[in-house]
């Protein structure tokens, strides 16, 4: 495999967006609503980088990997693959596949039950054209680079007889049986037990380091994103909240989001201390209008509620989207444009 | 095969054994037939004795070797009948239940029509046109009755695909690049086997059935042997009223037993499927020997605290 060189943007999305259309209340005559899974998103996974994609349930974290993989198609946006723009209106083939990887985060739920493990880390083997005398030094080759030895043994055996962190390594296998030059991994470790999951983590490392893998690394865990990412971005609501180059953005949180992410975590060391809670947004905990987290943010402006907030530099390589960090300059324009549109309604009224 | 062994469960046993003598008569029972089945030469309407072991017809004909020599008749034509229901079932039930969208609802309304004809008129007027020599193919009649008699195969598999569907198997088969095919019937097609064996032993049954009703009605050609025409010729000729048991009883216990043995296997079908009706693992003669109660409870797994020497397997 030809190396890449560290650092290159290999998978890059612009502007990605994913809406679902979902049923109102369920009635009959209910009106379709189009809900936004993933809106915006600006990613750039880098050569021998992972980067780590923060958020709770619903944000939207696992819709942006089936887009990246192209599983799911997306709304609007683009991909950029090698520095080649994907074309998304044709069907996602072999050779986008053989690129891009993707780990679900269930390792039980992702092996089939009646196939032997062998069929599954083969059968990828077979599609993307590997001679078939070479196909069985390859499987024990993949299974050996994910530290599961002997290989035979596991070949033969069925899902059910592997522990989760086995199975889990063998989904890792699978993903890279084609080589691919991106992986992305949807919360690998959460389904598994405490014990086995630095394992997989560090397994994860050592294979951005060795093959130079840019590596999407799906967490809710901001320990763990910590752990391992070389950068990190915080979704919610389907939106990008902050981003930053490095782990800073852990150490020091911009985003009122991000600040209530890492208040939540447990600190063994101040135990008795108060809980920082958010206020719950009530039925309105997304506010579609202005910045998604302006319902349940407790230092919410005005104007939150109204204008979706810039993202902003808070800090060097570290941005937040956030009308705290905003300029004055930038607030300015918004009341502007806001005044000059109530304007124009009462003229028209 | 290393992995196939004898089932632990003795109606399985039981089942495989009855079918086994079935298909064993299927093949020899033309050989081992005694006399031949269309000599009218003796003794009409004895009862059983050494030399006829089902005694005789009003005709004077052999009733063993009929129903020996029918026994080919009606399990080909059951047999086959089974296996083309169950590809018409597997390649629309699968289909419809994977592609979903517009295909789906066209093949469940095609389903849902085939549901809801009644089998036995269709198959009544099909057989009417069939040209007199096809009459006697058991390709052409299996397939006629194979017709009417996918549908519910195709019903259950559509609603197991259904299911199998967005599981992460399959979208990890996605993701690394199969064609939509071999999803189909490499990854979700082994999953079904188990209500693909069961469809398969039902729908067997349910063309025995068939075909020895029409053979009865007389709508298939009565000179070919088979169990329906055996109690066709006894029905017109008052076999019932005469008291000539050996005569009626003979098919009939037939038909019931090859039913018995493939309800049997299905029951082991089913424990296969759901091992919670295995009772956890345990045989019934460990879990009496044990105390253990007799049947276990949903969600538990049965633990048993007394060693006795059968639970130490």
């Amino acid at each position: 495999m030809s190396q890449v060189e560290t650092g290159k943007t290999l998978l890059e999305a612009k502007a990605l967006s994913r809406h679902f259309i979902v049923k109102g209340d369920g009635g009959f005559f209910s009106k379709r609503k189009s809900i936004a899974a993933v809106e915006g998103a600006d990613v750039a996974l880098r050569a021998g980088k992972i980067l780590a994609v923060v958020g709770e349930s619903g944000s939207g974290k696992s819709v942006l990997a089936r887009l990246l993989s192209r599983i799911v198609s997306p709304t609007s946006g683009e991909l950029v693959l090698n520095g080649e723009t994907v074309d998304l209106k044709t069907q996602r083939d072999l050779a986008y596949a053989s690129q891009v990887q993707l780990v679900l985060q269930d390792p039980f739920a992702a092996m089939n039950p009646v196939r032997r493990v062998g069929h599954s880390l083969e059968r990828p083997l077979l599609i993307h054209g590997v001679p078939e005398d070479e196909i069985s030094a390859r499987a024990h080759e993949i299974l050996e680079s994910v530290s599961l030895t002997p290989p035979q043994q596991f070949l033969d055996r069925y899902p059910h007889e592997l522990s989760g962190g086995q199975l889990q390594r063998i989904n890792i296998a699978r993903a890279l049986a084609v080589k691919p030059k991106v992986l992305l991994a949807d919360e690998p470790i959460s389904m598994l037990d405490v014990s086995v999951r630095l394992g997989i983590l560090n397994l994860l490392r050592s294979l951005c380091d060795d093959k130079n893998l840019a590596i999407m690394y799906i967490t809710h865990d901001i320990a763990s994103a910590r752990y391992i990412a070389d950068e990190v971005v915080v979704m919610y609501a389907g939106q990008m909240v902050e981003r930053s180059n490095d782990t800073s953005l852990i150490n020091s949180p911009q985003h009122p989001y991000t600040q209530l992410l890492i208040a939540s975590v447990p600190d063994p060391t101040k135990l008795g201390a108060e809980v920082v809670k958010a206020p719950s947004g009530g039925a309105a905990a997304f506010n579609l209008n202005g910045c998604r987290f302006s319902p349940r943010c407790s230092q919410a402006l005005a104007m939150c509620a109204t204008n979706e907030p810039p993202m902003v530099e808070v800090a060097p390589g570290q941005h937040a989207k956030c009308w705290l960090h905003a300029s004055d300059a930038q607030r300015a324009s918004v009341t502007i444009s806001n005044k000059s549109k109530n304007e124009m309604e009462s003229k028209n009224v | 095969m290393k992995h196939l062994q004898l089932p632990k469960s003795l109606k399985v046993r039981v089942g495989l054994a009855g079918l086994g003598i079935f298909i064993l008569l299927t093949i020899i029972g033309p050989w081992i037939a005694p006399y031949d089945p269309n000599y009218t030469g003796f003794a009409q309407n004895a009862s059983p004795s050494w030399n006829h072991l089902l005694g005789t017809t009003i005709q004077g004909q052999d009733v063993l070797s009929q129903l020996l020599i029918g026994c080919r008749s009606t399990m080909v034509v059951s047999f086959i009948a089974g296996f083309l229901a169950t590809i018409i079932s597997i390649v629309i039930g699968v289909a419809s239940g994977y592609v979903g969208g517009k295909a789906d609802e066209g093949l469940s309304v095609l389903s849902n029509v085939f549901l809801a004809i009644p089998g036995l008129p269709l198959l009544i007027v099909l057989n009417s046109y069939l040209p007199a020599g096809q009459q006697t193919n058991p390709l052409v009649i299996g397939s006629v009755i194979a017709l009417t008699g996918w549908a519910w195969g195709a019903r259950v598999l559509r609603a197991q695909t259904l299911s199998l569907r967005d599981r992460d198997f399959v979208e990890a088969a996605r993701i690394i690049g199969e064609k939509r095919v071999r999803i189909m019937f490499g990854e979700i097609g082994p999953n079904l086997l188990p209500i693909l064996t069961s469809s398969l032993l039902f729908t067997i049954l349910y063309a025995v059935g068939v075909y020895t009703t029409l053979a009865f009605l007389g709508l298939t050609n009565v000179s070919t042997w088979n169990w329906g025409t055996m109690l066709y010729w006894a029905q017109s000729n008052n076999a019932g009223l005469a008291g000539e048991w050996w005569w009626v009883g003979p098919p009939g216990i037939m038909i019931a037993l090859i039913g018995t043995s493939l309800a049997l296997i299905n029951f082991g079908i089913d424990e296969f499927i759901n091992p919670r009706l295995r009772a956890g693992g345990v045989s019934a003669k460990i879990r009496r020997a044990s105390g253990a109660p007799r049947r276990p409870r949903l969600g538990l797994t049965p633990v048993l605290h007394k060693s006795t020497e059968a639970g130490s397997r």
